[in-house]
């Protein structure tokens, strides 16, 4: 048979990838002192370009109330509307993250990168970089690999090109996180801890893949949905791999028991790659578990909906009660992370009988849809003002070094505020919405304990939230106080949009969570 | 089920709670908005604006609340001359959610109950930001502290405005915010932060409470608007209706300070005077009053939940009295008065039809003569220099004529000294309690004698006794003086109301009022003629007001408060050990949890981390560290992971 590419609907995804390759190239040819306008152009045009191309595709497909998807490369992707909006949502967080990685003024003229990332931390190699203001504008193609496999892994129909997005979207990450210009030995533990764990659990992937095959005897999720139906062969088989794939998917969300990474790495990566990893890694294995546990496995749902009810529940209570105890901002973030996650596995596990695609299985759907536009705002805003506070030796993350932030900046500390309060659930901000999408999917597919666990959650996660809200007001800052560096306009219209957007989507939900119910399901 | 004629239909409904059904608002009710928007503005103004609002500040702040006022009296006189099936009026700003099973309004609901309070809200709250342009005058964030209260206020509106639960939420959340800002509002005061924070995290356990009940709501009855349950209230389970009520219930009793969420309120104290006597008298600790009697189609549908309303309140004013007895310092005395107030109109509130209209006539006389007191008090602190301390006052009232004098009215008032508001009120609610349960009646009863008591001794220790000024020990002596007019003119005001207010019972004015709200229950003959038990009462007070009289007024009270006391008494003067209850069982444990995971956290999961502050030490450091095991752990509880997750899974299907 001969192979066929469907590039109508497709090309975003190309250009996204052309976009990296070119990136590359122009590292190899162009000269270093144009490298880095062109570098951060490509990366935003490329991404611009992609999300026009999302929204025309996404008109296209369109009939009547909902979107009508595609299966397209031989099976091998499904471009449908959920795949449309979570492709839209990443080349939004995609043009915020290559806006923040283009920053070069809080560092006086050079990015948050490290001048020559082979030299040894303290070595003088490193002096010599720093020196004549090297900058690693790899980055951009980096960035932009990185957000390819996230596409990728969103939209992938069967279990390998399911595992090449996932190793596509890692290792640029992997490698993203090491690059830090200030505390490199932390930034490159960091880095090194996330790819051995990250590598551990992508062997999991590739074994539970190879027991779901054994079980199916297709990689497709049509047909593994298919053999299920029938009940073909080993059922202990087909539940191990479910185990092991969930496994990995489990661990790229940090949800609890494969959370430990998730503090270490958002504290050590430099803060801008946290801001966009924090949001994009979150969206794309939230789309990729959705398809993988709905469209795969929907009727299976009696075997999984329990056990991640209960990760659920662990995932947000360890989260917020490490939360309380972190005097780290970018720590604390982190940990809320994990609680975040946590609401949202609540609102995944609300599928009701998935397989059977009914009305309220939208609503799940549309619930964590929604939830993962809210959060991914949130989280880039928050970080992107992380990388704003700063002393003498860079950005300063401690709780003590941020008292008194609010007289020093009213309008730094007001904005962070805002994301603090979005991130507690506050009414009239995004984050309420949220919170209020997935809590209600899951009550009403009956999981009230859950609910319950998670209400509690918040009532104690917005404890901590607030802590940091009162150290930046009420406390008196401890010898000469914090200072808010100025950011470029870069910087500034990232932390503007995702204020905006959290009050905007707090006030008025409406639009977006039509345009998720719009986006329809999961198709086969 | 067959189709029940339209009467008995009719006659259901109002057995189990007033259905809600409003009409579109038109005319002046369609100005119901600006009602909540004026404040709001007044908040963002005064808060954006900065140091250039500063001279003006107070002024823009009390007008937007006095804006308020007048836009609600006018939709009051307007609402008196419609049909009493009409005077409900609904109005729908904007779609908040619409998804395809829940729609939820950003709606306003005008009727007889929230009309009530908003009149109190705005009227009370207007006369607190005049009184606060004197009180606050030497504090140089004035400017923010009437931001705050104009942010409050745009809250509560919007809390008793709120045409469904989600947007009383809100105004909860909101007012929540307010309070917490204006307890600590002097933050200088680590006793004031504290306070704050203690208020906050309570609160945070009612909300839950809240935010349960209204998931409950929209899976039940796929709504949160009051019309839509309202309608469907027969349609749930009685034990469903017992858990909502329940978590209501939480809810309110955070708000409102009630057992056992009672101990933030007399820790709120610390913030300024007016903020007291607005929020924590007058206002904001009703709310949770408001809330049950708004969920009346709820509660009358559920008979276990009500009980508990009746429990929690009299277990509450039995408490706060207690604690009102045996505390020195004038506002912690006032503040456990409040809490016990608010266990009587709860107790109305869980009495049910019967006792709904009394519940609120309670609040709003309450809402009077204890905003009265508090200013009253503030007053006294004024010229005291803030000293707070009862017993280095005495024989004030020959120096304070004006402040002695109203509070004076609002302490004949609160005691039940017969002709004056809080009679009216009182009396009423302790004989709708004797006609429910003797022995509820009895406490009631009990609750207005150990009133008397506390009252007559605030009074006593402050207004007469011997003169407590001067401090031996630096010799200070302050020269208590009549407060400025800005600060008077609001109490006789608020002086005035305290002796009148009992003219809303006049021919049975507000039950009347109320009924469209909260249903018309039929009059039982308490056991005892009303006649007989209103003379009880009075006899019970004066017998409380002799005991105070006996022992405070006849004796020297000393300025430094005597060890050796009765146990009863330390157990008052330490709030009955709330606090020591709260730490023992909830406090200590939390935290000693969330160490015992940090500690685990950081030094056997990821104790490479603690390296971040020397990142200058090396490669070879941080090889040394990687290869110390700590990525081992980590993948380790990867893998012991991936086994519990295989097993679980094959544990469900076996």
């Amino acid at each position: 048979m001969k192979p066929v590419i469907d590039y109508a609907e497709l090309w975003p995804l190309f250009a996204v990838f052309g976009v990296a390759c070119i990136g590359v190239a122009v590292e190899a040819f162009a000269p270093r002192r144009v490298r880095y306008p062109v570098q951060l152009v490509l990366a935003l045009a490329g991404s611009i370009a992609a999300l026009v191309g999302v929204v025309l595709i996404g008109r296209d497909l369109s009939s009547g109330g909902s979107v009508k998807g595609e299966v397209v490369m031989m099976g091998a992707l499904a471009v449908d509307g959920p795949t449309l909006f979570g492709w839209g949502l990443l080349l939004v967080v995609a043009i915020a993250g290559a806006l923040l990685f283009g920053e070069r003024r809080l560092e006086g003229g050079v990015s948050a990168f490290a001048g020559q990332a082979a030299a040894l931390p303290g070595a003088e190699p490193e002096r010599d970089a720093d020196a004549v203001r090297l900058d690693h504008t790899e980055v951009f193609p980096l960035l932009m690999f990185a957000v390819g496999g996230m596409m990728v892994f969103a939209a992938a129909n069967d279990l390998l090109t399911f595992f090449v997005g996932l190793e596509v979207l890692s290792l640029p990450l992997y490698l993203l996180t090491g690059l830090a210009r200030r505390r490199r030995l932390l930034s490159q533990e960091a880095a090194l801890k996330y790819f051995l764990l990250g590598a551990f659990s992508s062997g999991f992937v590739i074994y539970g893949i190879a027991l779901i095959y054994g079980y199916a005897g297709t990689m497709s999720f049509a047909g593994i949905h298919e053999a299920i139906s029938n009940n073909l062969g080993n059922r202990t088989m087909l539940l191990i791999g479910l185990a092991m794939v969930l496994v990995g998917l489990l661990f790229k969300v940090g949800a609890a028991p494969f959370q430990a990474w998730t503090p270490d790495v958002y504290q050590g990566a430099p803060t801008q790659v946290t801001a966009f990893m924090g949001a994009a890694t979150k969206v794309a294995a939230f789309f990729a578990m959705m398809r993988f546990l709905y469209v795969a496995f929907g009727s299976e749902r009696w075997s999984w909906v329990p056990v991640l009810s209960v990760i659920a529940v662990l995932t947000m209570v360890i989260g917020a009660i490490l939360a309380v105890a972190q005097t780290d901002v970018k720590r604390m973030l982190a940990y809320s992370s994990i609680t975040h996650t946590g609401f949202l596995i609540t609102g995944l596990v609300g599928a009701r009988s998935a397989g059977l695609l009914t009305d309220n299985e939208i609503t799940s759907t549309q619930s964590v849809l929604f939830y993962l536009v809210t959060y991914s705002f949130m989280t880039l805003g928050a970080f992107a003002v992380v990388s704003l506070v700063r002393d003498a030796s860079g950005e300063t993350t401690d709780f003590s070094r941020w008292a008194g932030l609010g007289k020093e900046s009213p309008l730094v500390a007001g904005v962070f505020a805002l994301f603090l309060l979005g991130f507690a659930g506050i009414p009239l901000t995004a984050g309420f919405a949220g919170k209020w999408a997935v809590f209600a999917s899951a009550m009403s597919a009956g999981l009230w304990q859950v609910v319950i666990a998670a209400v509690l959650t918040s009532a104690l996660a917005v404890f901590f939230y607030v802590r940091l809200i009162v150290v930046m007001y009420f406390h008196e800052p401890e010898g000469e106080g914090p200072s808010v560096a100025l950011p470029s306009v870069m910087t500034a219209v990232t932390i503007a949009a995702a204020a905006v957007v959290t009050v905007a989507l707090g006030i008025l939900p409406g639009p977006v969570l039509d345009l998720a119910a719009h986006a329809g399901d999961f198709i086969r | 089920m067959t189709e029940l004629h339209p009467a008995v239909t009719t006659l259901i409904t109002s057995a189990h709670g007033e259905t809600v059904v409003p009409s579109v608002a038109e005319g002046i009710y369609s100005l119901g908005w600006l009602i909540i928007a004026l404040p709001l503005a007044g908040a963002a103004l005064l808060l954006v604006g900065g140091r250039r609002t500063d001279r003006w500040g107070h002024l823009l702040g009390t007008a937007t609340a006095v804006g308020s006022f007048v836009i609600g009296l006018v939709m009051f006189i307007s609402l008196l001359g419609e049909d009493e099936g009409a005077r409900s009026q609904t109005q729908h700003l904007w779609t908040w959610f619409a998804t395809d099973s829940l729609d939820v309004g950003f709606d306003l609901l005008y009727d007889p109950l929230s009309s009530l309070f908003v009149l109190l809200i705005t009227g009370v709250g207007s006369l607190i930001h005049i009184y606060s342009i004197g009180y606050m005058a030497h504090d140089e964030r004035r400017r923010r502290f009437f931001a705050y209260l104009n942010l409050f206020i745009a809250a509560m509106l919007m809390l008793v405005l709120a045409g469904n639960y989600l947007g009383i939420f809100l105004g909860w959340e909101g007012v929540g915010l307010a309070s917490y800002l204006l307890i600590g509002f002097w933050q200088h005061k680590p006793s004031a932060a504290a306070a704050a924070k203690k208020a906050f995290v309570m609160n945070r356990v009612g909300d839950v409470g809240m935010s349960l009940a209204i998931y409950l709501m929209v899976v039940t009855f796929g709504s949160t608007a009051f019309t839509v349950i309202s309608a469907n209230n027969h349609g749930a389970s009685e034990a469903t209706m017992n858990a909502i009520g329940l978590l209501l219930l939480l809810g309110a009793c955070g708000k409102s300070a009630q057992v056992p969420l009672q101990g933030w309120l007399l820790d709120a104290m610390e913030g300024p005077t007016p903020v007291s006597a607005l929020i924590h008298a007058a206002t904001m600790v009703t709310a949770g009053v408001y809330l049950i009697i708004r969920s009346n189609f709820i509660f009358e549908n559920a008979p276990v939940a009500q009980t508990v309303v009746v429990i929690v309140a009299v277990v509450t004013l039995l408490w706060g009295a207690v604690i009102g007895c045996a505390k020195d310092d004038i506002k912690k005395a006032l503040a456990g008065s409040t809490m016990s107030q608010i266990g009587y109109m709860m107790l109305g509130a869980g009495l049910g039809v019967a006792g709904y209209a009394f519940a609120i006539f309670h609040l709003i006389t309450h809402g009077f003569f204890k905003a009265n007191m508090f200013l009253g008090a503030g007053s006294v602190m004024h010229g005291m220099d803030d000293d707070v301390n009862m017993r280095h006052y005495g024989a004030l009232n020959k120096v304070m004529p004006i402040t002695f004098l109203t509070f004076a009215m609002g302490y004949l008032a609160i005691i039940g000294f017969p002709g004056f508001s809080g009679f009216w009120s009182k009396d009423k609610l302790i004989e709708t309690a004797f006609v429910e349960n003797t022995w509820v009646g009895l406490a009631a009863l009990l609750g207005a004698g150990i009133t008397a008591f506390y009252m007559t001794r605030l009074m006593l220790m402050t207004f007469f006794t011997q003169k407590r000024w001067k401090d031996p020990e630096t010799g200070h002596e302050p020269h208590p003086h009549e407060s400025p007019a800005v600060m008077t003119v609001p109490l006789i005001v608020l002086g005035a109301l305290s002796v009148v207010g009992g003219i809303m019972l006049a021919g049975n004015w507000i039950v009347d009022f109320l009924a469209p709200v909260v249903g018309h229950a039929e009059h039982h003959e308490p056991p005892i003629p009303a006649l007989a038990l209103t003379a009880i009462i009075v006899a019970v007070v004066a017998v409380g007001v002799a005991i105070a009289w006996f022992t405070v007024g006849r004796q020297e009270v000393p300025r430094v408060a005597p060890q050796d006391v009765s146990p009863l008494t330390k157990a008052a003067r330490a709030d009955l050990y709330g606090d020591a209850i709260n730490d023992t069982l909830v406090v200590a444990p939390t935290m000693s949890l969330a160490r015992t995971l940090d500690s685990l956290d950081r030094h056997v999961i990821d104790g490479a981390v603690e390296g971040q502050g020397n990142a200058t030490s090396g490669l070879a450091e941080l090889l040394r560290k990687t290869q110390n095991g700590y990525v081992r752990s980590y993948a380790l509880s990867v893998l012991a992971g991936a086994v519990i997750l295989a097993l679980a899974l094959l544990a469900v299907n076996w």
